[in-house]
Parts: C-alpha cells; sequence; structure tokens
C-alpha cells in the first residue's frame, strides 16, 4: 500500500488529523511509508513523537498496534507466549481419554493456545497497520535484538507453528527519550528523525488547533512565555503537552490575558519541579521583591 | 557533477569529518533522495538527515557540510540560485561594490541599525539575507586575488561586533534593560544564529574557491560528544551538561543491572504450592517473594584543580545528574584537602544554583593550591573512612596530576579494598599518563583507570560496566 503520495500529502493529511508536522517530520514520516523502513523518532519528552504514529493511523485508516516498553519486557509479553495455565487443563482434562501424548501435545500447540502479543499480532494483521514500539530505551538490551530480527524481514518462526511471514508490512515508529543509547544495528536499520520543541508559529497553530474558544492573543502570549521559559535552564523545560495544558487551564479560567500575576498563580501547570518555578519566578521577575 | 558523483562525493566527505555512514546507509540515502525527487532543498536535506544522521550530536556537523555541497545560491547572495542551472556554468560572482553597497564607516554604522531590527524581530529570513550581506561587505580580506579564498568571518565580527547590539535590540523592546532577563537570553541567541549564518556564509563562498572537500575536512567542528573536555569551549561545556541526564541514568541502570534482571524476586516455594491446591496440584501461578529494593551507593572524588578546571566543571555535572539517581551519593572535592561536598546535592535543587555553590566551595578543598593526591586520598581515609563498604561504587575523576608529591598508592589501594567496584576516569590519552606529574601508571596498578576524554568515551565506559 502507499501510504502518502508525497511529503506534502503526509503534511496535508497528518494536519486533517490533529497532527501539525513541520517539514522534515512530514518528509521522513513520507519516506519511512514509501521506503518501507521502521522510523526511530527521538526527542524530548512531549514534543509529539508517540502523537504523530497515533496520527499516521489516524489519517490513513490504518489500525494502531501499540507495544508499550518497559525494564523486564520480555519477549513473551511482545511477541507471543504460550497460553500454559490452558494447555495443562487440557492436558488434566485429556488424561482419562485414550489419547496419546503426541496426539496431546500437537492439540495444545495450535492456534487455540497462543497467545498473541503486539510484535506477533502485527506482523499477521492483513489490513493496514502501524506498529508503534514506544519508549523503546526502557527495555532491556536483549529485547532490542529481537526487534532486530522481527524488523529486518518481519517474520516470525514459531517451532511448533512453523514460519509466519508478513503478508502486508506494518508501518513501524519506534520512539525513544534516550535513556538508554540504543544499538548501532537498530539505528542502522531505522529512519531517523529528531523532533523538537516547535517554532512559536507551529505552536501557536497547534494550542489554536487544540483548545477550543482560545483566543489569538492569548494563544500568542502563551507561546512566546514557553518560549522564554525553554530559554532557561530548566531541569525540565515546558512541551508542546504542558503548553495545551497551560492554555486549556487559563481558558477553563475565563482568563483573558497573560499577566505576571496570572503566569505566578498558574506556573504549576507548565513547571513540574519546585526550583524551576522558582528559577522561573526569579527570571521573569514575577514577584517584587 | 552528477547527481550520483554529487551524492559520492557528500558521503564521503561526511565520513572524513567524522560521521559514521556505513555503505547500506548510504545507498538508503540515495533511495530516499530519489524516492522524494531534487526540486526541494530542504526536502533534500531532510531525506540525507532521516537515513545518514543517526544521533543528534552529529546533526551541526552535517548541515555544515549539507550547506557546502547543497549550496542555497551560488555566487553573488543577492542572485538566488536557479534551481535548474547547472551550478557548474554559473557565471562568476560580481566584483563587490557593484550594487552599489559600500563599506565605509556611515554604511557599517547603517548596516548595524537595520541588524538591531531584524535581531529584534527574530526573522530567520531577515538574519540569513544580513548575514550574506555582511559577509559580501565587511568580509573582504584585502590584497587577495580572485580564485584565492577573500572572506572571512572574523573581518565581519569585528566590523559589526553583534555581540555589542544586545543592549539596542533590548532597548526597543523593554522599557527597562533589566526588566525581563529571559528577554536577554533570547536576544543572545539571536545573535548567535546570526554569527553562525556568517560561518556558514563564509564556509560558502570558500567552498566555491578551494572546493567543498576542502572546507569540510578543515572546517567543519567535531560533534560534541568528540570533543576533548579539556579542550571544550564554554558553549560545549553547557551543550555537553545536556547530555549528560541520559548519561547518568544509564550508568545508574548499569550500576544496579544485576538486581534488575532478576525482575520478579526469588520464588515463594510455600505460597507456590499452597496455591496449586485449588488447581488439583498443578502450580498454574507461581509466587515470588517481593524484590529487595537495595540499591548501591556511589562514592565520587572530583579533582577540582585548575588543570582540570573544564573536566571538573563537567564531572561536578555528571555527580549532580547520579545524585538523582542514586539514593546514597556521596561526592567529594580535592585539591590538595578533602571536602565533601554530598549536603550540596539536594534532590530537586537546581542546577545552577549548585554550580554556583560548588564552585564556591572550592577553596575549602585547597589548601596550598597544589594538587597533592597523596594527601587528598590520606585525608579522605582520615576524615571519611565510613564512606566506604562492601556496596560502596568508588568512582575517582581526575588527571592523576600530583605535582611529584607522594602519590599514597598504598592508601588507595586501601579504598580500593573496602570498596565494591572502583574506576578511575582519567581526561588525558594514555599517551601522556606518566608523563611530567602524571602518576597514572602507577595508580593504574591499584584501581581501573579509564581514558574518559569525551563523551563517547563516557559512554563506552558506562556501557561497558557489566
Ligand atoms: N505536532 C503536533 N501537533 C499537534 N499536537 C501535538 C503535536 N505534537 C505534540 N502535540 C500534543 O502534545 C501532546 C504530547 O505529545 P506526545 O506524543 O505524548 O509526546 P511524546 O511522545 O513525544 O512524549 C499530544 O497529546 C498532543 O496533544
Ligand atoms: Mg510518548
Amino acid at each position: 500500500m502507499t501510504w502518502f503520495d508525497s511529503a506534502a500529502d503526509a503534511e496535508k493529511k497528518l494536519s486533517g488529523s490533529g497532527y501539525l508536522a513541520d517539514q522534515a517530520t512530514a518528509t521522513t514520516t513520507y519516506l519511512a511509508g514509501a521506503l518501507e523502513k521502521p522510523l526511530l523518532v527521538e526527542g524530548p519528552a512531549g514534543v509529539g513523537k508517540t502523537e504523530l504514529a497515533k496520527a499516521i493511523a489516524r489519517s490513513t485508516g490504518a489500525e494502531l498496534i501499540r507495544l508499550q516498553c518497559y525494564e523486564g519486557l520480555d519477549e513473551a509479553r511482545a511477541l507471543y507466549e504460550w497460553n500454559y495455565k490452558k494447555q495443562l487443563l487440557r492436558i488434566q482434562a485429556s488424561q482419562g481419554d485414550d489419547q496419546t501424548w503426541s496426539e496431546t501435545h500437537d492439540d495444545i500447540f495450535t492456534e487455540e493456545f497462543l497467545l498473541s502479543r503486539p510484535l506477533l499480532t502485527a506482523i499477521r494483521k492483513e489490513t493496514s497497520t502501524v506498529l508503534l514500539i514506544d519508549e523503546v530505551d526502557k527495555t532491556d538490551v536483549e529485547v532490542e535484538g529481537l526487534l532486530l530480527e522481527v524488523l529486518s524481514d518481519f517474520q516470525v518462526t514459531i517451532p511448533e507453528l512453523g514460519t509466519i511471514t508478513a503478508t502486508r508490512r506494518p508501518m513501524v515508529l519506534l520512539t525513544s527519550n534516550a535513556t538508554r543509547e540504543l544499538s548501532e544495528a537498530v539505528r542502522r536499520r531505522c529512519l531517523y528523525l529528531h523532533i523538537d520543541y516547535p517554532d512559536a508559529e507551529r505552536e501557536h497553530a497547534i494550542l489554536v488547533g487544540q483548545v477550543p474558544g482560545i483566543e489569538e492573543k492569548l494563544a500568542r502570549e502563551i507561546v512566546d512565555t514557553v518560549t522564554r521559559l525553554r530559554a532557561l535552564e530548566l531541569r525540565k523545560a515546558p512541551s508542546i503537552a504542558e503548553s495545551v495544558d497551560w492554555a486549556r487551564t487559563l481558558v477553563a479560567l475565563g482568563t483573558g490575558t497573560l499577566d505576571q500575576a496570572t503566569i505566578d498563580a498558574t506556573l504549576g501547570v507548565v513547571l513540574k519541579h519546585s526550583s524551576d518555578i522558582d528559577r522561573a519566578v526569579r527570571e521573569l521577575k514575577l514577584r517584587q521583591a | 557533477m552528477t547527481l550520483l558523483d554529487r551524492h559520492i562525493a557528500f558521503v564521503e566527505a561526511l565520513r572524513s569529518a567524522g560521521l559514521p555512514v556505513s555503505l547500506s546507509e548510504g545507498l538508503d540515502a540515495a533511495d530516499a533522495v530519489l524516492t522524494l525527487g531534487l526540486h526541494d532543498r530542504e526536502g533534500v536535506r531532510a531525506a540525507y538527515a532521516a537515513t545518514l544522521v543517526k544521533r543528534q550530536p552529529h546533526r551541526a556537523g552535517f548541515d555544515h557540510v549539507f550547506d557546502l555541497y547543497f549550496p542555497a545560491l551560488v555566487g553573488d547572495p543577492t542572485k538566488p540560485v536557479d534551481p535548474d542551472a547547472d551550478p557548474d556554468n554559473e557565471p562568476a560572482e560580481m566584483p563587490e561594490g557593484a550594487q552599489g553597497l559600500g563599506d565605509g564607516p556611515a554604511d557599517l554604522a547603517a548596516f548595524r541599525d537595520d541588524l538591531v531590527n531584524a535581531l529584534g524581530l527574530g526573522d530567520p529570513d531577515a538574519l540569513q539575507t544580513m548575514a550574506r550581506e555582511a559577509v559580501q561587505r565587511f568580509g573582504l580580506i584585502r590584497g587577495r586575488a580572485e580564485g584565492e579564498q577573500r572572506w572571512s568571518s572574523y573581518n565581519v565580527m569585528n566590523r559589526v561586533s553583534p555581540g555589542e547590539l544586545v543592549d539596542r535590540v533590548l532597548q526597543g523592546l523593554l522599557a527597562d534593560l533589566d526588566e525581563d532577563p529571559t528577554m536577554r537570553r533570547l536576544v543572545e541567541a539571536q545573535v548567535a544564529v546570526f554569527s553562525e549564518m556568517v560561518d556558514a556564509e563564509v564556509r560558502r563562498r570558500a567552498a566555491e574557491v578551494r572546493g567543498p572537500e576542502h572546507v569540510a575536512k578543515y572546517t567543519v567542528r567535531k560533534s560534541i560528544d568528540q570533543i576533548d573536555f579539556t579542550s571544550a569551549r564554554k558553549a560545549d561545556l553547557e551543550e555537553m551538561r545536556r547530555e549528560i541526564g541520559p548519561l547518568a541514568r544509564r550508568l545508574a541502570t548499569r550500576l544496579n543491572k544485576h538486581k534488575a534482571s532478576r525482575q520478579r524476586g526469588p520464588l515463594d516455594f510455600r505460597r507456590t504450592v499452597r496455591a496449586s491446591v485449588s488447581s488439583g496440584g498443578v502450580p498454574l501461578d507461581t509466587h515470588h517473594r517481593p524484590r529487595r529494593p537495595s540499591r548501591s551507593d556511589l562514592v565520587v572524588l572530583c579533582d577540582v584543580s585548575g588543570s582540570v578546571a573544564n573536566f571538573a566543571n563537567f564531572t561536578l555535572m555528571l555527580v549532580f545528574a547520579l545524585r538523582e539517581q542514586f539514593n546514597r551519593v556521596r561526592a567529594f572535592t580535592f585539591v590538595d584537602e578533602i571536602h565533601e561536598v554530598s549536603d550540596r546535592f539536594h534532590p530537586g535543587a537546581d542546577p545552577i544554583e549548585t554550580m554556583a555553590s560548588l564552585a564556591a566551595s572550592a577553596q575549602y578543598a585547597s589548601l596550598w593550591g597544589r594538587t597533592n593526591y597523596g594527601r587528598a586520598f590520606t585525608r579522605f581515609t582520615e576524615l571519611h573512612a565510613d564512606a566506604l563498604g562492601p556496596k560502596t561504587n568508588l568512582l575517582i575523576l581526575g588527571d592523576a596530576r600530583s605535582n611529584y608529591s607522594d602519590l599514597g598508592i598504598d592508601v588507595l589501594q586501601q579504598m580500593v579494598k573496602e570498596s565494591r567496584h572502583a574506576w578511575w576516569l582519567n581526561p588525558e590519552s594514555p599517551r601522556h599518563w606518566n608523563t611530567g606529574d602524571s602518576g597514572a601508571r602507577d595508580y593504574e596498578k591499584v584501581v581501573k583507570m579509564i581514558e574518559c576524554r569525551n563523551l563517547v568515551q563516557l559512554g563506552d565506559f558506562i556501557h561497558d560496566l557489566a
């Protein structure tokens, strides 16, 4: 299937589903579809990495399958496992019958007893699918080996069932916050996109798009203040997610304009560490000494 | 030059600028560019970046080389490039001054007024145009002939001095210059953008004269992860600092790995059997004892003497980041006296303030001001013997240059013995170990001494911790 006809088409479709991509993001997304290569997306938290995968699925009518990574994720959770409880019960139940062990064995290693996990599910899907492998840096290195295997030929061998090959390759997005360095091999296999904080114009458009009823002027002021906050060396700079939250809060409070006192009162929505709040209060001169 | 030639030369230049591009990535890149088409320069840039740049720190170097091989314009900046024209057939640039743009004092003053406006607006296109114009008008090296490199960013910066315009820009934006310090940072960032644009324009012109390979080879800076700590500039250090958080997290994960790998905790046999009664003796669910959440302790000793000032700056940031990851980090700075700084790293503290307070405390680490490792280690065991124990990871950071004083090898050996693991990270190349007053080779006999000159090596060290 063709995912997008061109970079411009990707930009248009993504924006139609509420995701405002810059040129690099649109171009790389188009290429990931056209070249059928997995796309590794890195960048700070809250800049729209996960949302990109969701938006691709929404805008192309594909199904989204998500593998959320965490420390300790293993093959049984990522790929497949046998439902051994059910198998045990089946063995117990067949003990009275005159079925031979090999017959029972053939019985219990069938589709009925297979628990398919996201990677296998995505490979077996015959309709178009976006596979999101989210926060891949949280897994252990071993899982990376597994991903690499699956992503290189989109097939999985289950000893008891044989080899399953994707009839239709899913579009694969991996996201990472870079808490762990991903292996060279994974990087080489993937296309790479680094998403950063948006420029003022795009952030403004995102706010207007996501926060119903927001005034132009207020949106400008929020973008402006958030940009200034990002220039401070904070422990956690505000991301798009935070500026959207802030805009929602201010609209809900019925705020028309963002003055010093309002910033001071609502800064907790944008900044998560108390030391960051202190620094912002000082640098923005929010309170008179 | 055909498209293919240009592609090959470009990839080759990236490699010689230090970007690791594999054969298959080179092919992917060609595929991507062909798929996309060449009509749009920024699209081509994105296609190359997606296929060739797999790490953000490499991006700046990539952009330098890209701009040399795919220039936005050719020759004179006042004429935009015609995308269909063969760049090799472009007429040579026009002689300077042809548009009536002079470089006398009055012209300079007028140009700077315009620049103040452009910096205040923060419009990248306007800045770009002005950067090109600045090079054309004020960057000329006198006495060089056609066909020689005739442009210099130094000349531009010297005459235009954009850094001195910050106050004027602020006057246009604020009633009171100190009303809002964040504004100053934004304007300073604009000045940095402008300076970088001037550099890029000078490189572009140089590439036209000397060929892009030459310019790529000599002017592209190493990526931030390859710059030596000891030769880092202030801006580099700031950039490095941003890379530290993830590294510290990785270091912590590595040091705690043996526990993490046993994710479930040991089998609770009794509960498992008891539960199996309800399923006819078949243990459907296994029960596990909770994992004991023990995190290992970290003790860090940092040399903060002048010879490693940059490195110390960096390592203290590392300690700060580690503080977030370990329950118990004890940190000590030393020159010839040992000084505990653990309490300056509160969880959730402000990094900038912490660094300032550390800098202020450096005086306590110094008695005579001459580094003396032997004395520092001895004082450490006298004052802080309780810091080390069978669960402690000991990390020593310094260049092992001890002004020919006693090295205190025995003391260090004892410290290593009392710890679970011990490492020494040295910001010098092994070539220099034991040259001059370095005792690195001697210390190496009692502790694992690891070369750690840059972020790549720090990353490797963390990676190799098994
Ligand atoms: N380009 C964008 N267009 C529209 N909304 C965006 C965009 N980028 C981010 N957002 C908003 O920011 C939120 C956080 O993005 P998310 O994808 O969860 O961040 P990440 O995965 O990078 O941490 C999203 O839910 C969305 O509302
Ligand atoms: Mg996410």
